[in-house]
């Protein structure tokens, strides 16, 4: 910060507030963060609740929830996401305006969740598109959705506009669009976008066929 | 209320003379025998049971695939499961069964969707998880998986795609799998870069 910090705090007492543009911007961005209106499993009746009164996102300005992509900043993949419904998840991603965040909520959103050793549901949701909070639970109960909100904002409010760790979509070399896999014979083609997802071992590269044949 | 299952085996061979009608006893917990029909009669069999004063089985409630593989003495075969209700006469189930080779090509079974038109989905289902194609059926297209997929995933034969994930606590076909990719240390390497972050 360029300014002296007692004298901040001496024009705060006149009732002029000195802070950076940054500080001014996350801020605005980060106390209306309006999340998209979709559910897809029993985690979504979760996110419903969180927004109710009861629970009452609102509080943190996360409760306007957009029935279409063009207008949301935050995705909230709640719920198991199959393999069928993968590709839809993304394209809906795609079609978010920047700066956008995703939060993958509950077991299934972020790894399978009981289904890992099924073959119709996707491994999570991050190997496709970045996840900036993953929150564990079947399913996590609302207060721990808002502790995802509030981890999100925090991560909001530390991000730089400038130049050295400016998110992604100040970068103009950065891609703004994750490719949509495509349904395949046996699984969904690229089974993982490589970009975004590091798988844990290097020793996947075994084909079905492969494995019949043994 | 529908008589004893060896007189409905009778019932049948009247109503569908040639039909080869055999009564498969059940578990003992579920105490409901099942009459195994041939694949050529079944749309016979079930028809009668449908139209016949007596029975009226105007409701099929299910219809499931059950795979049973070859075994070293006899072959494998595919079996389909009815289970036939009657909303009128507040009555049933009478359980139908038939057998079909496993081989895809073979692998045919006459629709039921002619009499019931709730076996449509579920027809559908069995025919894109197990493969079994129903002659007769209107529009026999997968229901469940993507058009795109080749394979039948409830049939024991089916292998998933792998793709291993660390599993802390594998047991069982997991831990198989796990032992056979080398997995069994955790991917510390790649934890502690998620860690850094």
């Amino acid at each position: 910060m360029a300014i002296d910090e007692k004298l901040a705090l001496e024009l705060q007492k006149h009732g002029i507030a000195v802070v950076p543009v940054e500080w001014l911007y996350n801020w605005g961005r980060r106390s209306s963060i309006w999340p998209m209106q979709f559910g897809l499993a029993c985690c979504a009746i979760e996110m419903i609740a969180a927004a109710t009164a009861r629970y009452d996102l609102a509080r943190f300005g996360a409760e306007v929830f957009r029935a279409t992509p063009r207008q949301a900043d935050l995705m909230i993949v709640a719920g198991t996401v199959t393999k069928k419904m993968a590709p839809q998840v993304v394209r809906l991603y795609n079609q978010m305006a920047e700066p956008k965040y995703v939060i993958a909520m509950g077991a299934c959103a972020i790894s399978g969740g009981p289904f890992k050793d099924g073959y119709n549901v996707l491994k999570g949701i991050d190997r496709y598109i970045p996840v900036d909070v993953h929150i564990p639970g079947c399913p996590p109960r609302p207060e721990a959705l808002m502790q995802a909100v509030i981890t999100l904002q925090q991560k909001i409010a530390g991000q730089h506009l400038t130049k050295g760790q400016r998110p992604r979509w100040y970068d103009p070399t950065a891609s703004a669009e994750y490719p949509v896999p495509s349904y395949g014979a046996h699984d969904l083609e690229p089974p993982v976008n490589n970009n975004v997802y590091q798988r844990p071992h290097q020793c996947c590269e075994v084909t079905n066929e492969e494995i019949i044949k043994k | 209320m529908i008589p004893a299952i060896e007189q409905l085996r009778e019932a049948v061979l009247v109503a569908a003379p040639g039909a080869s009608v055999e009564i498969v006893a059940s578990t003992p917990a579920a105490q409901q025998p099942s009459l195994l029909v041939n694949r050529e009669h079944l749309f016979a069999v079930a028809k009668f049971f449908k139209e016949d004063a007596r029975f009226q089985m105007d409701f099929c409630s299910c219809v499931t695939g059950v795979d049973y593989p070859a075994k070293a003495d006899k072959p494998g075969f595919i079996e389909v499961v009815y289970h036939l209700y009657s909303v009128a006469q507040k009555h049933g189930p009478i359980i139908l069964k038939v057998r079909a080779p496993r081989e895809l090509a073979q692998c045919e079974v006459p629709s039921l969707t002619p009499l019931w038109r709730g076996c449509e989905f579920q027809e559908r289902e069995a025919y894109d998880l197990f493969g079994i194609r129903f002659t007769g059926h209107p529009d026999l297209r997968r229901i469940l998986m993507w058009d795109e997929f080749t394979d039948h995933p409830m049939r024991k034969d089916y292998r998933p795609p792998l793709d291993y994930e660390w599993e802390p606590t594998p047991h069982g076909e997991t831990l198989a799998r796990t032992k056979q990719m080398g997995g069994l240390t955790p991917p510390s390497a790649s934890m502690e870069k998620v860690g850094a972050k």
